[in-house]
């Protein structure tokens, strides 16, 4: 039985195999920290959803408390059906606020969660009314540029005015905007 | 063309009888064992030391982009996912057919010019049953096991230049790593990908040797065809795969 050399060879190869799988799963993957244990699942239609997809994070406070579950679209409403998974452990009130935030400039998309104040929490099934959309830069940017040229268009049609009035109408034109904070 | 066609025909043909005759290869496991010997554990050597540097190098080329938009954290995620998803299953894959892919289809040229082959015919014994599956079976079940070896091995050399030679924060390395890698899309997928390379690999090496005109030019023909067809195979075979992988 001179075979033995071999399995002992082959039985070290396929062990460091399963160890380096394990390495992977555990140490380089999500497979520990994306498992949250019992979940109760609510929605909440959002105008824009921006880049957010599933499995994107539920934070609330900046702690993960869940996770996006589906992303549909309500052709009735024209609205994005956000499913989320929240922790059994966390509770929130019935009138929760549900926003879209960006980690950082440009980083992914989460969902965060703004408790509000009412006794009865949310249970499987429910519905958040208030939602807040993501933020879009395009939008953003193409309403500063907006307001821009309409500054610029009333500097250059009242000409024959004095500058002092011209510049108190270009202020009350953008704070009426309300605009971007730019 | 009408060759090239042929062969083509005649390597499937091959690839069904050793799906048929694969019985043999795991009643009679220890066969298959000790072609996973020769073929996996004799690659190891090669496997991690090249994955350690092409982990190092990543790393290293890494930082140097990174760097400049102030986000040398996401060293790990950069190191980890091209190796999981890519470089692991590809390299790998391009080094085992270098390494056992050749000497599969020289052992088995050899086999069939010294008529070891017929002779196993005359005595009633299948080839394809008792060379052929074996060593079929023994290069699908190493490939996955030496490509998750390669990444794992890979990002170990990519931490041991982030984290102690360049400073990148220890915690973010791996925090990072672990948010932005998914186990079902990410490393499943790897694996997937390194399995279907070590059918084609394999497959190929074992048709180049059968297939290989009984002389030593015929035999030292095949050998090189092996390494250049299976490389540009797993090439393609990426692509597609991945672009799948991207769909689902």
């Amino acid at each position: 039985m001179d075979r033995t050399k071999i399995d002992l060879w082959v039985g070290i190869f396929v062990a460091l195999g399963v160890a380096a799988l394990l390495g992977l799963a555990m140490k380089v993957g999500n497979l520990t920290s994306g498992k949250i244990g019992e979940t109760y699942s609510v929605t909440a239609a959002f105008e824009n959803v921006g880049s957010l997809k599933p499995h994107a994070p539920v934070k609330s406070a900046g702690v993960a408390v869940g996770r996006v579950d589906s992303i549909a679209f309500n052709s009735k409403t024209y609205e994005a059906v956000v499913t989320i998974k929240i922790d059994k452990r966390y509770n929130f009130p019935k009138d929760t606020f549900a926003n879209i935030y960006t980690a950082g400039l440009l980083g992914e998309q989460y969902v965060g969660l703004e408790a509000g104040g009412d006794e009865e929490v949310l249970k499987n099934g429910d519905k958040i009314a208030k939602t807040q959309d993501a933020v879009v830069l395009e939008k953003m940017i193409s309403q500063f540029l907006f307001s821009k040229a309409s500054e610029s268009d009333k500097d250059a049609k009242p000409s024959a005015s004095t500058s002092a009035s011209d510049a108190k109408h270009v202020e009350a034109k953008s704070t009426e905007l309300g605009d971007a904070p730019f | 063309m009408v060759e090239r066609i042929w062969r083509l025909g005649a390597g499937a043909r091959l690839f069904f009888l050793t799906i048929v005759y694969s019985g043999e290869s795991f009643k009679r496991f220890h066969l298959t064992m000790r072609e996973i010997y020769s073929t996996g554990v004799m690659s190891l050597l090669i496997i991690i030391v090249s994955a350690f540097f092409v982990g190092m190098v990543l790393a290293l080329q890494g930082y140097n982009t990174l760097q400049k938009y102030g986000s040398s954290e996401a060293i790990g995620v950069l190191v980890s996912l091209s190796l999981v998803r890519e470089l692991g299953p590809v390299v790998t894959a391009l080094l085992f057919a270098g390494r056992a892919g050749t000497a599969i289809t020289a052992e088995i040229g050899l086999m069939k010019t010294t008529e070891q082959l017929s002779a196993m015919e005359m005595m009633a014994v299948n080839p394809i049953a008792r060379v052929v599956a074996p060593r079929f079976w023994a290069g699908v079940i190493s490939m996955p096991i030496l490509a998750t070896l390669f990444s794992m091995v890979g990002i170990l050399g990519g931490y041991i230049v982030a984290v102690p030679l360049i400073g990148v924060d220890e915690g973010a390395f791996w925090s990072q790593m672990q948010a932005n890698l998914d186990f079902q899309s990410d490393i499943v997928n790897g694996i997937i990908k390194s399995l279907v390379f070590g059918v084609a690999c394999t497959m190929i090496a074992l048709f180049e040797g059968f297939d290989a005109p009984p002389t030593a030019e015929g035999v030292s023909r095949a050998t090189t065809r092996t390494v250049v067809i299976s490389s540009l195979t797993v090439l393609g075979l990426d692509f597609v795969l991945t672009s799948f992988m991207l769909v689902i």
